[in-house]
């Protein structure tokens, strides 16, 4: 995934094609995130400045949504879900196993509360892509597939 | 004549690859000089035969099952152009019996259609039903909707023109349509299925509504772990109002209304109506006091109605076909049908909409063939993580809103999650706690904090410590959330741990490293 350095003019704009209306706040942050992978102190900032909020409004909806991370992520992002239907076929079994493969690496892990994939359990989402019927074996093509492309 | 070829654009399909499928057929077809026209249609719902490749031979389509993009070249090879047999030839899509002993109602364009064709959705009954309302007026809307018993299929299952028809009684300038797609339910997918197989289907659902309720502003609120579903919406919005099905004075009817499509952020809890209110607003998902019922004050203060996607699609067939035909399906005060969503660990997952009164055996055996494993089934959830975690002697229960409350269970948005019997239940009790402490909303106190002390009592009841006191303390603090929570989230809770503690108590003495 590539994403741009947090950069003021590009998040003002970003703001401006929202029509700088505070209501949107949710839907501006992800945008932010689409195009700068986090959330950081100064675009909390900024936001609040343009959205005439305060900061800890902002602040309060970023951090309550699992959506908008505030630290860097790591090069790819693997979610498994965790939910039910997903641990009915295993997904604790391929939760162990990812995290094992995946030490040392420069992934972000996350589970992820149901990707809507529940007839093709297990099912995980690889930097925005929905994957099921994700065995260990799945899983290491997958994680594989990406190494190749970069 | 090019041949034309159906391929899934649908999650599901996707997530197993066709996509893939759909660049191999297509770099073979150019290889073997064979013309083709590839479309992308939406998902029928037999997601075990996903991805499921279609030809249209003599007008008539057939269907090739989990096709991978290796199978391609074999299939051209045996001439499936032309309907040849192969090892994933199915036969007839139309004689497929998981699809044609449905009740389609709700879902009968999903499969069918090219979603995103305007053409295509009209040659298929669409708008039909918001030209036959606009002539119908919307007093008689309401009372149609009303006559056909329909009740919200998020969960909460309360009387659709009941609903309606306190917003359309309410006072107030500006009215909206607030459509709850975020479908956060484990084992659920019927709204995502809805949404990429007939987006333009729940546009003219939302449509009739503000019609109805005299709304001009409709808003759809969509989770974020859908990305492709949302792609598809958005171009469906655009398309509709591009072709002036949403705007200003609508196809000359004299009414205006538009669509904003807003994305959640992964908050459970923003499922929950007023949540989803206030997140809609771009604020923090906190569940908000009730009353005011979001019918009276709802959306920026003003009366909304808040439906959810699959309640507001059914809407265009009960204008079509009318409200009575639609309570003719269903029993008692379930009428109707509903889209049961067949997950985890069965061998033949996907959609099944049929009338309610079905019993949970014939959905998981009959429909869904039972587990995938092979193994006898211990548990079915059904409603999702709020819902109870019923033993198999259950299974004949039937579907429908009351017989469930009755067994302490609840029906909720239609998805069935089968565990087999290698499931540690005491690690599922633990699990909906420990779901409830992630996805709190942390606006009441039971909820915020009995959660997390509900996964320690677990976790001392599953290490033998004093099991029979904690069992004790747990009931207690299950009749606390229940009681004192401020919405199903901490008040729904204790539901599936108290099954749990009803029909798996033993589950707690062999818990320790189940499942690792």
């Amino acid at each position: 995934m590539t994403h741009e350095p947090y950069d003021k003019k590009t998040a003002s704009d970003i703001v401006a094609s929202f029509g700088a209306r505070p209501e949107m706040l949710v839907q501006i942050l992800h945008a932010f995130v689409d195009r700068f992978a986090w959330i950081s102190e100064d675009a909390i900032r900024q936001l609040a400045a343009e959205l005439n909020l305060s900061r800890a409004e902002v602040h309060g909806v970023v951090s309550y949504y699992h959506d908008f991370r505030t630290e860097a992520p790591g090069k790819h992002i693997v979610k498994i879900c965790a939910a039910e239907a997903c641990q009915a076929m295993g997904s604790r079994k391929l939760s162990a196993h990812a995290t094992a493969e995946l030490d040392g690496e420069d992934v972000t892990l996350e589970p992820v509360y149901c990707l809507g994939n529940c007839a093709c359990s297990p099912a995980i989402m690889v930097d925005g892509k929905t994957y099921g019927r994700v065995s260990n074996e799945r899983f290491d093509e997958i994680m594989a597939s990406l190494g190749e492309s970069g | 004549m090019a041949t034309r070829v159906y391929v899934p654009r649908e999650t599901a399909a996707v997530s197993v690859g066709a996509d893939d499928v759909a660049i191999a057929i297509a770099r073979c077809a150019k290889e073997n000089s064979e013309s083709i026209e590839l479309v992308r249609n939406g998902s029928w719902g037999a997601t075990w035969l996903e991805p499921l490749v279609e030809v249209l031979v003599d007008g008539k389509r057939i269907a090739y099952g989990n096709v991978a993009a290796g199978d391609v070249p074999a299939l051209f090879d045996a001439g499936f152009l032309r309907g040849g047999e192969n090892k994933n030839r199915l036969g007839a899509s139309n004689e497929i019996p998981y699809l044609i002993n449905q009740d389609r109602w709700t879902f009968w364009r999903c499969g069918l259609i090219e979603p995103l064709n305007i053409d295509d959705f009209r040659a298929h009954q669409g708008f039909k039903a918001f030209e036959k309302a606009v002539g119908m007026g919307a007093e008689a809307v309401i009372e149609a909707v009303k006559t056909s018993g329909l009740r919200g299929r998020g969960g909460a299952g309360f009387p659709t023109g009941i609903k309606w028809q306190t917003v359309a009684d309410a006072e107030g300038e500006q009215k909206y349509i607030a459509c709850n797609a975020d479908e956060g339910d484990s084992g659920t997918f019927s709204d995502r299925i809805l949404m990429e197989g007939d987006p333009l289907g729940l546009i003219e659902g939302m449509m009739i509504s503000g019609f109805a309720v005299g709304a001009t502003r409709g808003y759809i609120y969509l989770r974020s772990e859908y990305p492709l579903t949302h792609s598809i919406l958005s171009r469906a919005i655009d398309t509709a109002r591009d072709a002036g099905w949403l705007g200003e004075n609508i196809q000359d009817s004299g009414f205006d209304f538009d669509i904003e499509l807003h994305l959640g952020a992964g908050s459970y809890v923003c499922g929950e109506e007023t949540a989803m209110l206030e997140s809609l607003e771009g604020k923090q998902g906190i569940v908000r006091y009730k009353p005011p019922l979001p019918a009276h004050e709802g959306l920026f203060g003003a009366p909304t109605v808040v439906n959810n996607v699959v309640t507001l699609a059914s809407v265009a067939n009960i204008m079509n076909l009318g409200g009575e035909k639609y309570a003719s399906f269903g029993v008692d005060r379930s009428k109707g049908t509903l889209a049961f969503q067949l997950a985890g660990n069965i061998k033949r997952g996907g959609l099944v909409e049929k009338g309610f009164g079905i019993t949970l055996r014939e959905l998981i055996e009959d429909w869904g063939g039972g587990t995938a494993s092979g193994r006898p089934v211990k548990a079915v959830q059904v409603g999702g993580p709020l819902g109870a975690y019923i033993p198999a002697e259950q299974l004949d229960t039937p579907l429908d809103y009351e017989a469930f409350i009755e067994i302490g269970a609840m029906v909720g948005h239609g998805g069935i999650v089968v565990f087999d019997d290698t499931a540690n239940m005491a690690q599922q009790a633990r699990f909906a706690m420990e779901f409830c402490a992630i996805e709190s909303c942390g606006k009441c106190t039971p909820c915020r904090i009995g959660s997390t002390r509900g996964v320690e009592v677990i976790d001392r009841m599953i290490a033998g410590t004093e099991r029979a006191a904690n069992y004790d303390l747990l009931v207690e603090l299950c009749d606390t959330m229940e009681g004192a929570s401020l919405c199903a989230m901490g008040g729904m809770t204790p539901f599936p741990v108290r099954s749990v503690l009803k029909y798996f108590a033993e589950d707690f003495a062999s818990a320790v490293g189940a499942d690792e």
